[in-house]
């Protein structure tokens, strides 16, 4: 691998209180790759996530996107970046359309007047656009786009918000758990979206505990323990029992080049 | 390298033999319970809407034309007008998912603002409006800070807020109330809100108009604005929003100067309507409470995120039309509370209805 990565963190770490959620961590994604982070609970991997999506700010260490430093103070600036994350709680309006949540804080005004001074709202433009996105990701039959989030099943409202990502990541995308709330054959759709998207070219960050998943998808699988990187592997070098007992510390991986 | 290589389970195999049509829109057949279920839940002013024309007819077949006249009709309005620009206000905060106690004494301190500032002052009737607005914009901002940054429950703040309005408004003024007729000769500006104009029987007054401007204005900007998208998804989900991009902060400092502001107008409706200016008017007290009914009769969840303005109007004007009907009808005015009281704990059991979703 001789191409830069696009997304690199040097030294990360964040403590809360005397618990050191990130202890020197260092990271990479590089492009075109679905790159999956495991690792046991309180590890520290969504510490590392929230570093890199701009949720938390890391108290020393170095970020860099596309060979460029980037400090991040909030989701708002990292999505300015072009990296969009997919929460586990989806981060969505129930109440609101489907359209109203994919452009929440970015939403399209009508040109001229209505627009510039009335600051109208685009909403045919707005809809014609989520419409497009989700049936490009192959995603659902949609009768009503102003349907309210709150009326979908949790694998639509899923695809919802991966809709909504892919659509405006053009760097990174980063998906939190995205499996863990569904049923088997939803995370089954989800997984494909997830082959969409990458074959669309947009590297992936991915969390998940769900080990077939992972190795099913991922290229590289990064092992996160105490707080810090442990290891990076290739799903092919592996088995799924040995990424469990290096997150567990039930195995050392072998030095390696990382 | 291989996705599909040995490492990976196949219990998902059998999938492929399974129906795939996971997520589909399609439309059951719901019936027509089931429409009408999906009617109200996109159009939450429908409810107080039917209310308010069902009181209307019914009022009218029973008074007859006293009732059904022009000059009955637009007193209910111009009856109303105090408690509706306050419900309009009351409206932003409750779509936060905040509530505002102290709406009511904030008109009267503004009004009391901007007719003190005028006679005890000599400032120009039109600037003291202004200062009175500023001094309504203030306080708003000063409740949204509490809210927002220092995260106390609103409950609470306006709570405070309240009892320090209603205190300074009295030590301020003194406990003096600046006469009508003064103000008529003085400073006819402070009164300009009371100003009417007759059509045929009908007799509106600006201050009506302003109202009614108001609430369709901000009935706009909750729907067709970024702002008011912004404003509904606070209230839903404060953290999601956030999460979205949404500036929580800023979204509830707006709503909270705004409130201030709208306040600020309704001061000044209330000295068109009274003629004077008196710092003891009931609106500081009762104001805050018969906004939060107007605004729950008008179907707006208390739990933030739903319902439109529009029926928070809706539901000023039922009380009002519930009180001048009973007087008429010549019932004991103790009947139009029962009523109203009857009337909030129906709107809320309605709202419970509409909310779930799968119905």
């Amino acid at each position: 691998m001789t191409t830069e990565p696009i997304l690199k963190g040097r030294g990360l770490v964040k403590r809360y209180g005397r618990v050191t959620a990130l202890d020197r961590c260092d990271f990479e994604l590089y492009p075109g790759e679905i790159l999956a982070v495991i690792g046991d609970n309180g590890a520290g991997k969504s510490t590392l996530i929230k570093a890199i999506s701009g949720a938390v700010v890391p108290e020393e260490g170095e970020i860099y996107l596309d060979g460029q430093q980037v400090l991040f103070q909030s989701p708002i600036e990292a999505r300015a970046a072009g990296i969009e994350t997919v929460y586990q709680t989806l981060a969505m309006s129930p109440a609101l359309s489907i359209a109203d949540n994919m452009f929440m804080g970015r939403e399209l005004r009508k040109p001229g007047v209505m627009g510039k001074v009335f600051k109208k709202l685009d909403r045919p433009a707005m809809e014609k656009f989520a419409r497009q996105k989700l049936s490009e990701l192959g995603l659902m039959t949609i009768q009503n786009i102003r349907q309210p989030v709150e009326t979908l099943s949790g694998g639509q409202r899923q695809g919802v918000a991966v809709a909504r990502a892919a659509a405006f990541g053009s760097k990174v995308i980063i998906l939190d758990e995205p499996t863990a709330a569904l049923g088997v054959k939803e995370s089954r759709r989800v997984l494909e979206l997830i082959q969409d998207v990458k074959a669309r070219g947009i590297p992936i960050i991915l969390i998940s505990h769900n080990m077939p998943h992972v190795f099913e998808v991922a290229d590289r699988i990064h092992i996160h323990r105490l707080g810090r990187r442990l290891t990076v592997i290739k799903p092919g070098d592996y088995a799924m029992s040995d990424a469990v007992a290096f997150m567990t510390g039930a195995k050392e991986p072998e030095k390696e080049a990382a | 390298m291989s996705p599909q290589d040995s490492s990976s389970d196949s219990y998902e195999s059998s999938l492929s033999g399974a129906s795939s049509d996971v997520a589909s829109f399609e439309d059951h057949h719901k019936g027509f319970v089931g429409r009408f279920h999906d009617l109200l839940h996109g159009t939450p002013a429908l409810v107080p809407l039917i209310v308010l024309v069902a009181a209307v007819l019914i009022f009218g077949l029973v008074l007859g034309s006293n009732f059904f006249s022009p000059f009955a009709l637009t007193l209910i309005l111009q009856q109303v007008q105090i408690v509706g620009v306050l419900a309009a206000a009351q409206s932003l905060i409750i779509l936060t998912a905040g509530i505002d106690l102290s709406v009511g004494a904030l008109a009267v301190l503004t009004s009391v603002v901007m007719g003190q500032f005028t006679f005890r002052y000599g400032i120009p009737p039109f600037l003291a409006v202004l200062c009175g607005l500023a001094i309504g914009t203030g306080v708003g901002a000063a409740n949204g800070w509490l809210v927002s940054k220092v995260k106390l429950p609103p409950f609470i703040v306006t709570l405070g807020m309240w009892q320090i309005v209603l205190a300074a408004n009295y030590l301020y003024s003194k406990n003096e109330t600046i006469r009508a007729q003064e103000i008529e000769q003085q400073a006819p500006f402070l009164q300009l809100m009371g100003t009417t104009l007759k059509l045929g029987g009908a007799t509106f007054t600006l201050g009506v108009i302003m109202m009614v401007v108001l609430v369709f204005a901000l009935a706009y900007a909750l729907r067709s604005t970024a702002w008011g998208r912004h404003v509904y998804a606070v209230g839903d989900d404060a953290e999601a929003a956030q999460l979205a991009g949404v500036n929580r902060h800023r979204t509830l400092m707006s709503v909270y100067m705004l409130v201030g502001f709208i306040c600020g107008l309704a001061g000044w409706v209330m000295i068109g309507r009274f003629g004077s200016v008196s710092p003891s008017a009931t609106t500081g007290v009762i104001g805050n409470i018969q906004s939060i009914t107007a605004v729950v009769i008008g179907g707006i969840s208390l739990f933030g995120g739903r319902g439109s303005i529009l029926g928070a109007f809706f539901g000023a004007l039922i009380v009002g039309v519930f009180e001048l009907g009973l007087r008429m009808a010549g019932a004991n005015p103790q009947w139009t509370y029962l009523l109203i009281g009857v009337l909030i704990i129906a709107a809320v059991t309605v709202d419970q209805w509409i909310r779930k979703v799968s119905a």
